[in-house]
């Protein structure tokens, strides 16, 4: 039994629809990232499971209870929705102590002082915040202001938790620390996470399951081994992996693929057997010799940029280019030949028109 | 069990919208949404004292009034008849009754517009763009007499010219000189156009140097490295960057001289000089109404074709949004040898806008026999006298007068309530338009709180007077009374603070009131605990100046008051009336003090607060 249902979700501003006809469950305890571009309706769907916008078409339903419904006529306000939500902005109350941004909707909820100062300590201890509860969040750092709002969210012990880019406004090794103690949270709570970001680190790194959502529309939807390694489509191919993914277009011809200089067979099962096709290939997985292999293509070396542990390499087969990623810092001179092979079971298949992976059932 | 739940698409399967379910879908939501309730409310009350009251006149305007039977003895009361605007526009006494005031205002109206408007740009221009000395003091002098009422500077003129011609006693320059000041120095056109100038160009100095100042010299300078002298920067670069504030200026500056009505009482009722505001008042006066509703008619016409044309030669929508910004980098010109001749000329300005007015109104309410300057004829009689028969009719002096304290206890109130209705007032309206925007509602109401300032005040007042001067169902008639002194206050300064308002909310980010929001805190409690201490530093700043507005308020109010209901401009309007040169002195004086401490106390805090620019309405 799923704990976020969305169903038939249709939300527009104006004329502009941001979220078109989602479909979405959650189950219990599960830590569900939405994945995607600005602007492709993540954010929205996020609110309007808070309460906070209002879909045009649909239903919601949480922990069993329906708390939207448009044929129905339900709208339930956030205000009696419980549950946790972590703004991209924090949203601390400038004019409020810690401790008073913590306790507050406590207070309104007429819960036993006691009770409420057990909570504030115990929330202050997660986040190893205690002795500042004192503090204006104006003399915090941005670390601790976010640790603050997840503390006010622990006070509260929401069933369902949902952040809204929490880590966006933080510096790169911030966001590294505050990922793991994301992580944390939720275990410790269990509750079931709804988790934005346009980050794919932090998709891939944090979510038992990921959604990639583009244009108001579900791409793919899988752990984050299925969205990386058997990406759905074009879109989803492109926007995993960084460097990111190398396509070709290609020619079946005579059991072959061509794409320029580079030829591979066509594999075994292959549903189509002539046309045009878009080939997949992820940086990492090309095979790399610095001598003639037979069989192999022979390339040369464009830009290197080594980025410690490992080395993004540019090579150009004739006027095809590809990346190439490989372990260890590597250096070489401009206009190196090398011998480069792709790894045949790791390729992904395009369609050239519906943008879909043609062997998506495979490997 | 999710197959009831099919997806529907976007096209189909709209509910109607008179269905049961939509009916209670839609009541859902509204609860749903706090903004649309305050919003939807706020819409109606603004409708109701706004809008209703200009159908009022206007279909009294058009119909016969008990008042009328005197002049047409065969009209029926309450039947539609042109009556009024036939008399207003097309009988021998409309040149008296409109042609000439109108004429005699509109050219007032530029007169006063073209001085004060180049007056204040070559203010605006050395205090922003001008190595001038003493900045820091003459920035804070230069708008006084802003902070001054309009008509402080006509009682001054008249304390310095008046000759014999009504009367009573005479002015300084006589006393000194012996001679008689001519009619038309000492009343009617010109000391009006002079003295409303001096106090407006205060106004166009604030509104053109807050522009100025946003002027990036970055752009001036792209100018000069493409090859422009410097006066082709200024006509081609500068220029066109301040036509939005220059023509908000000449709009705003000339509504407001439409509908001022203190300065052209003053000086022009004694000469028959009429305007068009002081054309209204003696129709009201008069007891004929309907031309006063036709003239206010014509006025509110005049106005918004001026926004108009406005809007439509500046090319800039809601031109009238007063500029504000941080500064950018700005370079100052070297006046070089003029530096200080620049700075003595604008000492000597200072003194005889600022320093002049005030020194002569303290004299005068010191002088024993009006007209009589000397220092053996000095005393603090009208300040404390316990009232002598033998002296100004036995009105004893400002402290022991019982007229007086209470007219002061009333402005105080007037003031005090104004201020805090506004603040609620604006408060409530900047939350409805900025937490609704995107609806139409938000904007209606965001258009509908910006409707009184296209009504100018006389304007408005005798609108009010048509209004509330009968019972509207459970309301009672509020003519004559307190409450309605405050309602058309309150009504007059919704522009500035619903702006105030909306700007306060906006500093406000959405999130933090969701926060609460999903926390499960209500509505209530949200505006308490979060949305009104976070904006009440702004609010404050705006009630304050509500405050001193309302202190000071004539034109808006001077239909509306009577014994009952006494304010001190409406006291110190009477005192001039009947030559009590020495009361009304002092009275203003004691006015203009008042308002300058709580002025000084507005200006620090909205510094602190940040909300510095708001101060220009």
């Amino acid at each position: 039994m799923g704990q976020i249902l969305l169903n038939g979700i249709v939300k527009s501003y104006g004329k502009e629809v941001v979220v078109k006809n989602l479909d979405l469950t959650v189950e219990t305890g599960e830590f569900l990232t939405i994945l995607g571009p600005s602007g492709c309706g993540k954010t929205t769907t996020l609110r309007m499971i808070a309460g906070l916008e209002e879909p045009d078409q649909g239903m919601i339903k949480l922990d069993d209870k329906v708390v939207f419904s448009r044929n129905d006529g339900v709208v339930v306000p956030p205000e009696a929705r419980h549950l946790g939500l972590i703004f991209q902005s924090y949203a601390l109350w400038p004019h409020m102590t810690v401790a008073k941004n913590i306790t507050l909707a406590l207070k309104e909820q007429k819960i036993s002082k006691s009770e409420i100062a057990d909570r504030l300590k115990n929330a202050l201890e997660m986040v190893q915040l205690t002795g500042y509860a004192e503090r204006y969040p104006s003399e915090l750092s941005g670390g601790q202001q976010q640790r603050v709002a997840v503390a006010r969210l622990i006070a509260l012990r929401p069933k369902i938790l949902l952040m809204d880019e929490p880590l966006s406004n933080l510096d790169a090794k911030l966001r590294t620390e505050m990922r793991a103690s994301l992580k944390r949270l939720h275990r410790d709570l269990n509750a079931t996470t709804v988790y934005v970001t346009h980050d794919q680190i932090e998709a891939l790194t944090l979510s038992d399951r990921v959604i990639i959502m583009n244009e108001g529309r579900i791409m793919q939807e899988g752990s984050p081994y299925d969205i990386y390694h058997h990406p759905a489509n074009i879109f989803v191919a492109e926007f995993i992996g960084d460097p990111g993914i190398n396509l070709f277009d290609g020619i079946i011809d005579n059991g072959m693929i061509k794409c320029g200089e580079i030829q591979i067979p066509l594999p075994n099962n292959f549903t189509k057997n002539k046309g045009s096709l878009i080939l997949g290939v992820r940086p990492e997985k090309i095979e790399v010799s610095e001598t003639k292999k037979n069989g192999w293509q022979e390339v040369s070396t464009g830009i290197i940029q080594p980025t410690g542990a490992n080395t993004i390499i540019e090579v150009k087969a004739g006027e095809t280019s590809i990346t190439l990623l490989q372990n260890g810092f590597i250096t070489l001179p401009e206009n190196s030949k090398l011998w480069i092979n792709f790894e045949l079971d790791t390729l992904s298949f395009f369609d050239p028109e519906t943008q879909e992976n043609l062997r998506n059932n495979v490997g | 069990m999710w197959v009831k739940f099919m997806p529907i698409s976007a096209e189909n399967n709209k509910p109607r919208i008179w269905s049961i379910r939509n009916i209670f879908y839609q009541s859902y939501r509204l609860k749903n949404r706090p903004e649309l309730i305050i919003g939807l409310l706020a819409l109606c009350f603004l409708s109701f004292v706004v809008l209703v009251p200009l159908l009022q006149i206007i279909k009294d305007a058009l119909t016969f009034q008990s008042y009328d039977l005197a002049y047409e003895p065969d009209g029926v009361v309450g039947e539609f008849t042109l009556f009024h605007f036939d008399r207003v526009f097309n009988q021998p006494i409309s040149a008296a009754l409109f042609y000439k005031p109108l004429l005699n205002s509109l050219k007032m109206g530029f007169a006063v517009t073209v001085i004060a408007l180049s007056v204040g740009f070559c203010l605006a221009w050395l205090m922003v763009r001008t190595n001038v000395y003493f900045k820091g003091i003459f920035g804070g002098m230069l708008v006084i007499p802003y902070m001054m009422p309009s008509w402080v500077m006509a009682i001054a003129w008249l304390s310095l010219f008046k000759n014999d011609r009504i009367g009573g006693s005479e002015g300084l320059l006589t006393y000194l000189t012996g001679v008689q000041a001519p009619d038309w120095v000492a009343y009617g056109f010109f000391p009006i156009v002079i003295t409303l100038a001096l106090h407006y160009y205060a106004y166009a100095y604030l509104l053109i140097s807050g522009a100025l100042a946003t002027v990036d010299s970055e752009l001036e300078e792209a100018g000069a490295t493409s090859g422009m002298n410097k006066w082709k920067r200024i006509r081609l670069i500068t220029m066109p960057l301040l036509m939005p504030a220059i023509g908000s200026a000449i709009v705003l500056t000339f509504i407001r001289i439409l509908g001022t009505f203190g300065t052209p009482a003053l000086l022009g009722l004694p000469v028959r000089f009429f305007t068009f505001s002081t054309q209204i008042y003696a129709s009201i006066n008069a007891r004929n109404q309907g031309d006063a509703f036709v003239l206010a008619l014509v006025l509110i016409v005049l106005a918004i074709s001026f926004i108009w044309i406005n809007s439509r030669i500046i090319g800039v929508r809601k031109s009238y949004v007063t500029m504000t910004g941080k500064g950018f980098r700005k370079s100052e010109s070297d006046l070089g040898k003029m530096r200080w001749p620049v700075t003595v000329i604008l000492i000597l300005f200072l003194c005889v806008t600022v320093a002049l007015p005030l020194i002569l109104l303290l004299w005068e309410s010191l002088t024993l026999i009006p007209g009589d300057y000397s220092l053996s004829n000095l005393t603090t009689y009208f300040w404390k006298g316990q009232g002598d028969v033998s002296l100004a009719y036995g009105e004893p002096g400002i402290i022991h007068n019982k007229g007086i304290l209470g007219a002061l206890l009333n402005s105080i109130k007037l003031g005090f309530a104004a201020a805090i209705f506004n603040g609620i007032l604006g408060l409530l309206v900047g939350y409805a338009v900025v937490r609704g925007r995107g609806d139409r509602l938000s904007k209606w109401l965001e258009s509908i709180a910006f409707a009184p300032y296209i009504f100018p005040s006389i304007a408005l007042g005798a609108i009010y007077i048509g209004m509330f001067s009968t019972s509207i169902g459970p309301i009672p008639a509020l003519y004559g009374t307190f409450t309605i002194l405050i309602l058309i206050t309150v009504i007059k300064n919704l522009p500035f603070t619903s702006r105030t308002g909306i700007a306060a909310i906006l500093q406000i980010h959405q999130s933090l009131e969701e926060a609460a929001r999903v926390q499960g805190i209500g509505w209530f409690r949200r505006m308490l605990r979060i949305i009104i201490p976070l904006s009440m530093s702004g609010l404050v700043a705006g009630m304050l100046l509500t405050f001193i507005t309302a202190m000071r308020e004539l034109s808006l109010i001077i239909l509306l008051i009577s014994p009952g209901n006494m304010v001190l401009t409406g006291l110190i309007f009477s005192y001039q009336e009947q030559d009590m040169a020495q009361h009304s002195s002092a009275v203003t004086l004691a006015l203009v003090l008042i308002i300058i401490t709580i002025s000084v106390i507005v200006r620090v805090m909205s510094r602190s607060a940040g909300v510095g620019r708001l101060n220009v309405t």
